[in-house]
């Protein structure tokens, strides 16, 4: 440990917001530890502590431009307990139909925009060519497939929150209107089309995963527990459920636990080098107890789909990975499952009446502590606040879905970069292997200032003694 | 009811100090007929579509790389244009739009307002609020269709 060089590499692009990875080389030149750093997670739970309870759902939504919902959704699941209140059927409902929206939305964002331009022109082609641009231009009907999957998903989003955002949708205790008749009836003309675009869209994602099943299978795989939410019945349960984990096998480590059972469950260790913290699971400690969540995980851990066309899915993909598989680009196909399960579950939730009426907020006896679990397009969200006698947050602990992959992330960049590092130089190509290798979580590494010309990057070179060897910077994007 | 026939679409996080500007040029802009005024958090490929009909479109974000208070620059479809992170810039937005609808994009403009400070949970800087509103009082002197 003592003779460590270190290969800084950035910046990843098309992964949200900023990304630099530190490559720990041992004496013999192998990679010895991978370091993703991601620096934007500070100050958000800062950020919250003082601010009205009530206004948290609404305030918290600005953490993230891409999965906003989620993070309403989770605060105001949170919140339900301190306002002691259950959310009326109809409540629950719309927000489940709010969280089907935003998962339709998020990943077709990732799959169609950031994720396919890997698969369809391979890992080294032209990094200027292998993005959303070179997509329109080579595969339009692919690239025009998302945008309106994606634009579907904002549209019932728009429709619920009375805007585009900065809307009010979940409330704590409930949420905060119906949807329109005329909005619905919309919607429901328009959901067929949508869930045939889901279907093209599984096929498209297991095509491109096996024709490159050799490849892909072992690309960055790292064994490790999976930790999701599930439905009672075992059914995939993204809203709502008990915290299930599995152990790299899909041996059965726990189910059931309530979200108020996270602290017994997790332990958030804290490393010198990352803002961000590193959760395992406490009874396996840290060495063995990290975990990875997400479509990967959830497809796996979950008993079945809830709906026929993505159970129908998910047979075939569990029958393509015999056992558990860990390989990270199996996460696309998985989220295409899910986009197709959101789509499936839009056309349920459209059906019903309960969400044009029927009553909106449940309060009861406060309470001064609220904790609140969901999955998120990236995977499982943990909110948890304490609200003193004068409606002021006065603790706030957020454990989002980017930190809960944060070692798994990091362990499949090293296995990544043993296998693509040539030498002692951050080539082109490992560059390329790196990137996908990430991507294929879909962190969202900072919730984003767009500003023109403001995309700060640091490059950081440390030699075996501690020794800063060279910091490079870009301006902007 | 007719679609506007001009955009003006502004974005930015309202929770990160200047990043505001864009959205409240958008929340403070004299409303016009035959304008649209959108907001959101980043330009996204699914914006293409909110491009459809228009005569002209306005982009509006805060900028570090523009002199104050504000500039009114030019912006064409850009088939090479930079896509780091999960937004587009305004140029790939409008070649976009081209390949997806097969149309010439309409005439568009970034009104990119000088911001300072971009911290999470920080207000609108005192300065960036003053540049706010010489483009404010700049978009209520541009003739209609202009």
């Amino acid at each position: 440990m003592t003779d460590l060089r270190r290969i800084a590499i950035e910046p990843l692009s098309r992964v949200e917001g900023h990304g630099k990875v530190t490559l720990l080389l041992d004496e013999a030149g192998a990679v010895h530890e991978a370091r993703l750093h991601i620096v934007e997670f500070r100050g958000f739970e800062a950020f919250i502590v003082g601010r009205p309870f009530w206004e948290v759902p609404v305030v918290v939504q600005r953490l993230c431009g891409i999965c906003p919902v989620s993070h309403n959704l989770c605060a105001a699941k949170a919140l339900d307990r301190v306002v002691g209140g259950v959310p009326p059927p109809s409540a629950v409902k719309l927000r489940r139909l709010m969280h089907s929206g935003q998962m339709l939305q998020s990943h077709a964002l990732h799959f169609f925009h950031l994720a396919s331009p890997d698969l369809l022109f391979g890992f080294d082609s032209d990094v200027s060519r292998r993005n959303l641009i070179g997509l329109v231009e080579q595969h339009p009907d692919i690239a025009k497939m998302g945008v309106h999957l994606r634009k579907f998903g904002q549209q019932v989003l728009e429709a619920v929150y009375g805007k585009r955002i900065h809307g009010t949708g979940a409330v704590p205790g409930g949420v905060n209107k119906h949807l329109a008749l005329d909005a619905r009836d919309g919607f429901l003309a328009r959901v067929p089309q949508v869930k045939t675009w889901a279907l093209e869209a599984v096929a498209l994602a297991r095509r491109l995963t096996e024709v490159n099943q050799a490849r892909h299978q072992d690309f960055g795989a790292v064994p490790s527990n999976l930790l999701g939410l599930v439905a009672a019945d075992g059914a995939l349960d993204l809203y709502d459920g008990g915290l299930r984990g599995l152990d790299a096998e899909g041996r059965l480590l726990f189910d059931g636990l309530e979200a108020v059972d996270y602290r017994s469950l997790i332990r958030e260790e804290v490393r010198p080098w990352s803002y961000m913290k590193f959760p395992y699971l406490e009874r396996l400690g840290p060495e063995a107890g990290w975990y990875k969540v997400g479509p990967l995980a959830r497809v796996q851990l979950c008993d079945r789909m809830p709906t026929p066309l993505a159970e129908a899915a998910r047979r075939e993909f569990r029958a393509a990975y015999p056992g558990v598989t860990h390989a990270p680009l199996a996460f696309h196909w998985a989220r295409m499952i899910e986009l197709l399960h959101a789509a499936e579950d839009l056309e349920r939730l459209l059906q019903d009446d309960g969400l044009l009426h029927g009553d909106l907020v449940s309060t009861g006896a406060r309470r001064r502590e609220g904790i609140g679990v969901i999955e998120a397009p990236r995977g499982t969200l943990i909110h948890h606040y304490e609200v003193g006698d004068d409606d002021l947050v006065t603790r706030c602990n957020l454990i989002v879905s980017t930190t809960n992959n944060n070692q798994a992330m990091n362990e499949a960049i090293r296995s990544v970069a043993r296998r693509y590092l040539d030498g002692h130089e951050v080539t082109e190509g490992l560059l390329n292997h790196v990137e996908v290798a990430v991507r294929a979580f879909d962190p969202c590494l900072s919730c984003a200032t767009h500003a023109m010309g403001r995309m700060p990057l640091q490059v950081t070179l440390v030699d075996a003694r501690g020794a800063v060897v060279s910091v490079g910077t870009r301006g902007s994007a | 009811m007719r679609k506007p026939r001009v955009l003006v679409f502004g974005w930015g996080n309202p929770s990160r100090g200047d990043d505001a500007l864009g959205p409240a040029f958008v929340g403070e802009a004299a409303r016009r007929d035959d304008v649209e005024l959108l907001v959101d958090y980043q330009l996204q490929p699914e914006h293409a579509l909110d491009l459809v009909g228009r005569v002209e479109v306005l982009f509006v974000d805060a900028a570090v790389d523009a002199a104050e208070p504000f500039e009114v620059r030019a912006v064409a479809p850009d088939a090479a244009a930079s896509l780091t992170t999960h937004h587009l810039s305004p140029g790939a937005l409008l070649h976009v739009f081209e390949q997806l609808t097969g149309e010439k994009a309409p005439p568009a403009k970034v009104l990119a307002i000088r911001g300072w400070q971009f911290g999470l949970g920080e207000a609108l800087s005192e300065r960036a609020r003053k540049n706010l509103e010489a483009a404010l009082s700049w978009w209520a002197h541009v003739p209609r269709g202009a």
